[in-house]
């Protein structure tokens, strides 16, 4: 099986969906040209450029646009540069295409992506490193898909772009060339909402996405090592909706929780996972439910040293995994 | 005194008549809304009257169902002339459960219909631009004979959204017309303190593409212009950005009280140049309306509102449960 990098497995998934229908098209800034991280390199020369269509530099019509194409028979994958420049479309896709179906009692809808590299960890200051995903998980309506991944990625991209409603796909852009991993050639697809056990463990659930799967794997192992506790990691890879069930389960045969994740702690998706399994499995837990996430700043600083100092980190992960199993 | 001859762009004695038809009808339906928000019947309502030449005069120039409208919340008469009914309008009012154009989910005036593609709008204005400029483009990339028209107010052209969608439809030559009806105020805001200039069509020019003024309460100079506009959309020579000067004769909305900021003088010079007592004459004028087909007119209105007024009074509301349906598509993509 071919070994590909998250960009590369992205481009595959775009282009098979492309190939199979002709009613998707990939349209944003650069798209044309290939992309400033190149997933969409070569579209232009295969499907020409109305299907691989630049546009002005205006995210609200970008989302705008593609809603109004979804309503006459295209399936637009919308390319936001990066998430941080997503704001300026916020309410198109939170006035328009999270709330058009319902608004119209079901009788219109939208099946556009929305993809956006998120994410920090590559000094891109204060605008090239956000996680977003908080903002849209909170919004009925929309589909939000946190990917890391290229496995994970090309198999949800497909269900995205399969998907008959409006879902936001945030590629974490650290993860685009970072290593590479065995990604099929054929078609394939993963449900969204369905949670991956991504290490087995029976002292502590950690439940984690993006980026932060893989610092939180490396704990999980550094743990190993010393003879620490197991710790079971859950990758949600979709976060809207999520996979409750096997989060609850796994904890429910833990009795400990452990959420990780990038964004600043208040209000991150992870208070989300952290409140449900308060409610929904208090019978069972045996320590306190603990969060580790960057803390109430903007996320990141351009500088190294200020950047490390804010993000989680495989050695900050550890230590709350050695403090809650110490509990 | 001699008077001009007036162009009726080819229109038949017939859909002249139509056309003041919508406008009384359309009328009717904005006067029995107040007076049913003001018997307690329903939480609001929003006006379009004063603005029928305008809505009327563009929405004739459209193919019904095959061509894509975006309006906003005053284009009542937009709605009708594509071909919504009073009993759709009504429902939205009292907000029953068969209501097609949401379901008593959005509040009254936000036009749905999707068999007729008229497409569920918003409250943040100018939203539906992006859209209309999206069917437009869909339209282009599947070599289809339609055009999309997006509706907004004089209030919509300060948005993002209302440039960044010209600027879009001008770069890809998009069929769309945008259709401004410009009432000089956005809610309260006189039209000088929202933008530097008279005429708002002359930004059209700067997005590549012709815009063009028109009295907005000239049904049939309105008409003109826009089956211009469409012609040209329809050809692939892009899109026209049409501002159509009117004046809303109430309050912004149920919720508003005009008093503060618009004299009754302005509101009675206005009243007098009102588009549905002006069409008529004008129709009489050139001989194709007596008062004995006027009367007629106006019963048949009068009748048909007052009929769906009483039937959809008694409809049921929807279940409250269904509240939460709908949140996602339930089933595959087609």
């Amino acid at each position: 099986m071919p070994e590909k990098t998250m960009v590369e497995a992205i481009r595959d998934a775009m282009f098979e969906e492309m190939k199979r229908d002709d009613r998707v098209i990939v349209m944003g800034e650069d798209v044309g040209e290939g992309g400033v991280f190149r997933a969409t390199d070569g579209f232009a020369a295969e499907f020409g450029e109305e299907r691989s269509m630049d546009t002005p530099l205006a995210e609200s019509c970008i989302v705008g646009a593609a809603i109004g194409a979804s309503l006459n028979g295209i399936i637009p994958v919308a390319e936001i540069q990066f998430a941080d420049f997503s704001h300026p479309a916020f309410d198109q896709l939170v006035s328009e295409a999270a709330r058009l179906h319902y608004r119209s009692n079901g009788t219109w809808s939208c099946p556009i992506v929305v993809r956006t590299p998120y994410g920090s960890g590559i000094h891109g200051g204060p605008y090239h490193s956000q996680s977003i995903e908080a903002f849209y998980a909170h919004v009925p309506g929309l589909k939000v898909i946190c990917v890391a991944s290229p496995y994970d990625a090309k198999g949800l991209l497909k269900s995205a772009i399969r998907d008959p409603n409006p879902v936001v796909f945030l590629e974490h852009k650290k993860a685009y060339r970072a290593f590479r991993q065995e990604v099929p050639d054929e078609d394939y697809t993963i449900p969204i909402g369905q949670a991956e056990t991504k290490r087995e463990g029976s002292d502590i659930t950690l439940i984690t996405y993006g980026m932060m799967t893989h610092h939180s794997l490396k704990a999980a192992d550094t743990i190993a090592q010393e003879q620490g506790a197991s710790v079971e990691v859950i990758d949600l890879r979709t976060v809207s909706p999520w996979d409750k069930e096997r989060v609850l389960e796994s904890v429910k045969k833990t009795g400990k929780a452990l959420i990780v994740y990038e964004d600043n702690i208040t209000g991150g998706f992870g208070a989300e996972v952290a409140a449900t399994i308060a409610q929904d499995a208090f019978d069972y837990l045996d320590g306190p439910v603990t969060r580790v996430a960057s803390p109430d700043v903007p996320i990141s600083p351009y500088s190294g040293i200020l950047e490390e100092y804010i993000l989680p980190n495989p050695e900050k992960i550890a230590d709350a995994i050695r403090k809650l199993a110490a509990y | 005194m001699t008077k001009e001859a007036v162009n009726t762009h080819g229109l038949a004695k017939e859909q002249l008549l139509q056309m003041l038809e919508k406008m009384l009808l359309a009328r009717a339906l904005s006067v029995r809304q107040r007076m049913l928000q003001r018997m307690g019947k329903g939480p609001m309502t929003f006006s379009g009257e004063g603005h029928e030449a305008a809505q009327v005069g563009s929405a004739f120039a459209l193919k019904p169902g095959v061509d894509w409208v975006f309006p906003y919340y005053r284009d009542v008469a937009v709605a009708v002339t594509i071909g919504m009914t009073p009993v759709d309008i009504l429902r939205a009012f009292f907000a029953r459960r068969d209501d097609i154009n949401s379901g008593g989910r959005n509040m009254p005036s936000h036009f749905s219909h999707p068999s007729l593609r008229i497409v569920s709008g918003s409250a943040p204005i100018a939203t539906q631009l992006p859209h209309a400029v999206g069917a437009a483009l869909a339209a282009k990339l599947r070599k289809l004979d339609e055009i999309a028209v997006g509706y907004s107010g004089d209030g919509s052209t300060s948005t993002g959204d209302w440039h960044e969608s010209m600027n879009f439809a001008g770069v890809q030559r998009l069929p769309v017309v945008f259709v401004c009806e410009h009432n000089n105020y956005a809610i309260s805001v006189p039209w000088r303190k929202q933008a530097a200039i008279e005429n708002v069509s002359i930004r059209a020019q700067g997005y590549g593409f012709p815009g063009v003024t028109v009295d907005g309460n000239d049904v049939l100079a309105v008409y003109g212009a826009m089956s211009e506009a469409v012609k040209r959309a329809r050809a692939g020579e892009g899109p026209t950005l049409i501002e159509a000067k009117t004046y809303r004769l109430m309050p912004h909305s149920s919720d508003d009280d005009d008093r503060r900021y618009r004299t009754r003088e302005e509101v009675e010079a206005w009243s007098a140049k009102d588009p549905v007592a002006e069409f008529p004459q004008q129709l009489k004028e050139m001989g194709v309306l007596n008062d004995n087909s006027e009367k007629e007119i106006n019963d048949r209105v009068n009748h048909e509102v007052d009929a769906a007024t009483d039937q959809v009074e008694q409809e049921p509301q929807p279940e409250a449960p269904t509240a939460l349906r709908h949140v996602l598509v339930e089933g595959e993509r087609s």
